[in-house]
């Protein structure tokens, strides 16, 4: 199995604490891998890490087999879709202009990004007319569902989502956990899903990474880990689900 | 040798007669010192020399730097004052000639004018008669009374200090502009209150000046100062006024200014015997054209400085956000330079710009950027840091996330930091007519010397419609370029 992304003996401190000592992961390319552990753990870091927002202080990051360097940042940045917690749509914008707000900085031709936003909104179930309206006249499910649109614009190889769900109502979140898993299956575009619940990513994801403070506690597939919890942090864990 | 000398005095006379350079003539900005100074720029005219006005700069410090900067050339000085405030009382009862040497090359004094306008104490004169005060001493026997004096007095050698430890007293004191302080007498907030011995409004006010008992107060001599590069003529005629104005001649001039409200051109005319037929440089100007002049000058200010203080500011703005130590002292700098006065900024701006229009700008300008420049900061930091890891992840170069996000982001918070820039610019513009930049803070110079209310209020009055015209112009603006929600939920600021 390839790897989509790569973690060799990673050290990372933000300020003074130590968030990552010498981390080893890989994450599979094609498939959805879940990142799970409470808040501290380092979830939301180790992203930064893949799409660049920050470096490592030491070890290595391989993101499509490549070290992310400060010459192929921008490159890297574009095949990686980004969507998080609340959509983090820019309110000065409209959902479409939210949308292409990369595609048109990088010059793609307007016809083009039209057609690509129009099918876009197909794949989230929403409907045209919303693309002229402001974030802030948008329900939650519809800002998600654009910051998808957003995060997948430029047909990208990896998706990271932070968090994605969390500030949705339960039948919003369920609709938005079957588009996933669809479009997933459509595209087998590889995935990477942070999130403190461990059911959500047992309903999405074939691989699951739990941390730690930092550390890598166990990473299976989301049936060995219910079998074979590695440790008592793992079985809390399973057992807090409802 | 003797043929040399008259050789070289022709060619002054000559230099004279198509002298292209005008004497610069300057006043402070109190009504005793432009009656003065009209009498030596009349004088002048009256002999044919081209004359330019420069009244009604901010005080001593602005009147003796212009000289030193050789933005004027002449304005009148006191014996006093040239002792205390310009050679800070070294040697202190030396002869004009010693001080017109302390004052080094460039610069001279000339015979004095006659008079002796001294400091003097002066509280009403029904209270006077009440409490039976007539000695500076017999103050003593009220400390309760409360006192107002100038800023100037508070601060000098010879001002308020040692004259309490002289005297031994331990009133009350407030710092009041001069002009201000017979006001406050009259309406009972102050007491007592410095004066100068010759001025026309201790009659009209109905005060009178205690007896220096014991001889505290030094000589205050009224002598012309003089730049030395001036034509010998020059100086020839400025020095015909020697002796010429005594007390009462002063104090007379002073009332006529002051209570009859006479232009101090026709006190001066009258002074000098000049009939009406003499070139003048100074135009008589209508109200409206005064306003409408002053208020272009006004204009002029404020917006070349506010300008300049957007482009910096936003520049410094975009530059330090990011950069947590030098955006601490970029506020840092900008907040220490906010607390500096605006008189003594403008006064400061003298020895490196001259007076007028110029420094007056840069002063206005280091006083926009700080708001500028602060909320060009506070408004990208405060950018919600959820969108600000998005910007930097979805694959945009740095000056796209600025120009695409970051900075429609923070425009509220960067217009509204403009907006006060404006308003505020607008506020201190009034106060560059002390170093002669003009403006609507030039009759409010001229009504505070006169203490003339309705002057006062043709400058302070459009000066408020300007400001509240221009807050509205930014809030219009802001409704032309931000969306309805992007205005709702502004920083407050």
């Amino acid at each position: 199995m390839k790897n989509t992304v790569e973690l060799k003996d990673v050290c990372k401190s933000l300020g003074s604490k130590k968030v990552f000592r010498d981390l080893n992961l890989a994450i599979p390319a094609g498939v959805i891998t879940a990142i799970v552990g409470e808040s501290g753990s380092g979830k939301t870091t180790l992203l930064s890490l893949i799409n660049g927002v920050g470096f490592a202080d030491s070890g290595s990051t391989y993101v499509f087999g490549e070290p992310v360097t400060s010459e192929n940042l921008l490159q890297t940045q574009r095949r990686i879709g980004y969507a998080v917690q609340g959509a983090g749509l820019f309110p000065h914008l409209t959902a479409e202009e939210n949308i292409s707000i990369v595609a048109r900085s990088i010059g793609m031709k307007s016809d083009l990004i039209k057609e690509r936003v129009r099918v876009l909104l197909e794949l989230v179930h929403l409907e045209q007319e919303l693309l002229k309206s402001f974030p802030h006249a948008l329900s939650g499910g519809q800002q998600q569902r654009v910051g998808l649109c957003r995060a997948m614009m430029l047909n990208p190889s990896l998706i990271l989502l932070d968090e994605p769900f969390s500030s949705l109502d339960p039948i919003t979140r369920k609709a938005l956990h079957s588009e996933i898993i669809e479009l997933q299956k459509a595209t087998s575009v590889t995935i990477v899903i942070v999130t403190h619940d461990i059911s959500e990513a047992m309903k999405l994801s074939q691989r699951i990474v739990v941390l730690k403070d930092g550390a890598l506690v166990q990473e299976d597939s989301p049936e060995n880990i219910t079998s074979q919890p590695a440790n008592q942090y793992v079985s809390d864990l399973l057992g807090a689900m409802s | 040798m003797n043929f040399l000398l008259w050789f070289f005095l022709l060619v002054q006379l000559s230099l004279v007669s198509f002298a292209s350079d005008p004497i610069r003539v300057g006043s402070k900005n109190f009504n005793e010192s432009y009656v003065l100074s009209e009498i030596v720029a009349s004088l002048l005219e009256s002999k044919g020399f081209e004359v330019e006005r420069k009244f009604g700069l901010g005080g001593t410090l602005v009147c003796y730097e212009a000289l030193l900067a050789s933005e004027i050339d002449v304005y009148i000085e006191y014996t006093g004052t040239v002792q205390q405030a310009i050679l800070k009382g070294s040697k202190s009862g030396s002869s004009l000639e010693e001080m017109s040497e302390l004052l080094g090359e460039e610069i001279s004094l000339l015979p004095p004018l006659g008079f002796n306008n001294t400091y003097a104490i002066a509280i009403d004169k029904d209270l006077a008669a009440d409490l039976s005060i007539k000695t500076i001493s017999d103050l003593g026997r009220f400390p309760l009374l409360k006192a107002g004096f100038s800023l100037e007095f508070l601060n000098r050698e010879d001002g308020w200090p040692n004259l309490a430890k002289t005297y031994g007293l331990s009133q009350n004191v407030v710092g009041i502009e001069h002009g201000l302080a017979y006001r406050a007498i009259k309406n009972g907030s102050i007491k007592i209150t410095d004066a100068y011995s010759t001025d026309g409004d201790l009659k009209k006010f109905e005060l009178i000046v205690l007896d220096d008992d014991k001889k505290f107060f030094p000589d205050y001599l009224a002598v012309p100062i003089i730049r030395n590069d001036i034509s010998a003529e020059a100086i020839e005629t400025i020095s015909q006024l020697r002796g010429k104005i005594d007390d009462e001649t002063m104090r007379s001039m002073n009332a006529k200014a002051v209570i009859e409200r006479l232009s101090f051109d026709m006190i001066a005319r009258d002074f000098l015997s000049i009939d009406g037929e003499i070139k003048k440089t100074y135009k008589n100007e209508s109200f409206w054209q005064n306003l409408i002049k002053n208020t272009i000058t006004h204009i002029k200010l404020t917006s070349i400085a506010l300008t300049a203080g957007i482009f910096f500011g936003l520049i410094c703005g975009f530059f330090a956000y990011n950069r947590q130590r030098i955006s601490g002292m970029v506020l840092y700098l900008s907040s220490l330079m906010q607390t500096v006065p605006s008189i003594a900024l403008l006064a400061l701006m003298i020895p490196i710009f001259g007076i007028g229009e110029i420094p007056a700008i840069v002063a206005l300008f280091l006083y926009s950027v700080l708001p500028i420049v602060r909320n060009t900061i506070t408004g990208l930091r405060s950018i919600d840091p959820v969108l600000k890891k998005v910007v930097v992840a979805i694959g945009l170069t740095e000056r796209q996330q600025l120009s695409q996000v970051l900075i429609p982001l923070a425009m509220p918070t960067i217009i509204a930091g403009i907006k006060t820039a404006a308003v505020i610019s607008i506020g201190t513009a009034t106060l560059a007519a002390f170093i002669g930049a003009g403006g609507l803070g030039e009759p409010i110079v001229t009504g505070l010397a006169l203490n003339d209310v309705n002057l006062i209020l043709q400058g302070a009055v459009p000066a408020a419609i300007l400001a509240i015209l221009v807050e509205f112009l930014f809030s219009l603006l802001e409704r032309l370029i931000l969306k309805p929600h992007m205005r709702q939920g502004l920083n407050p600021n």
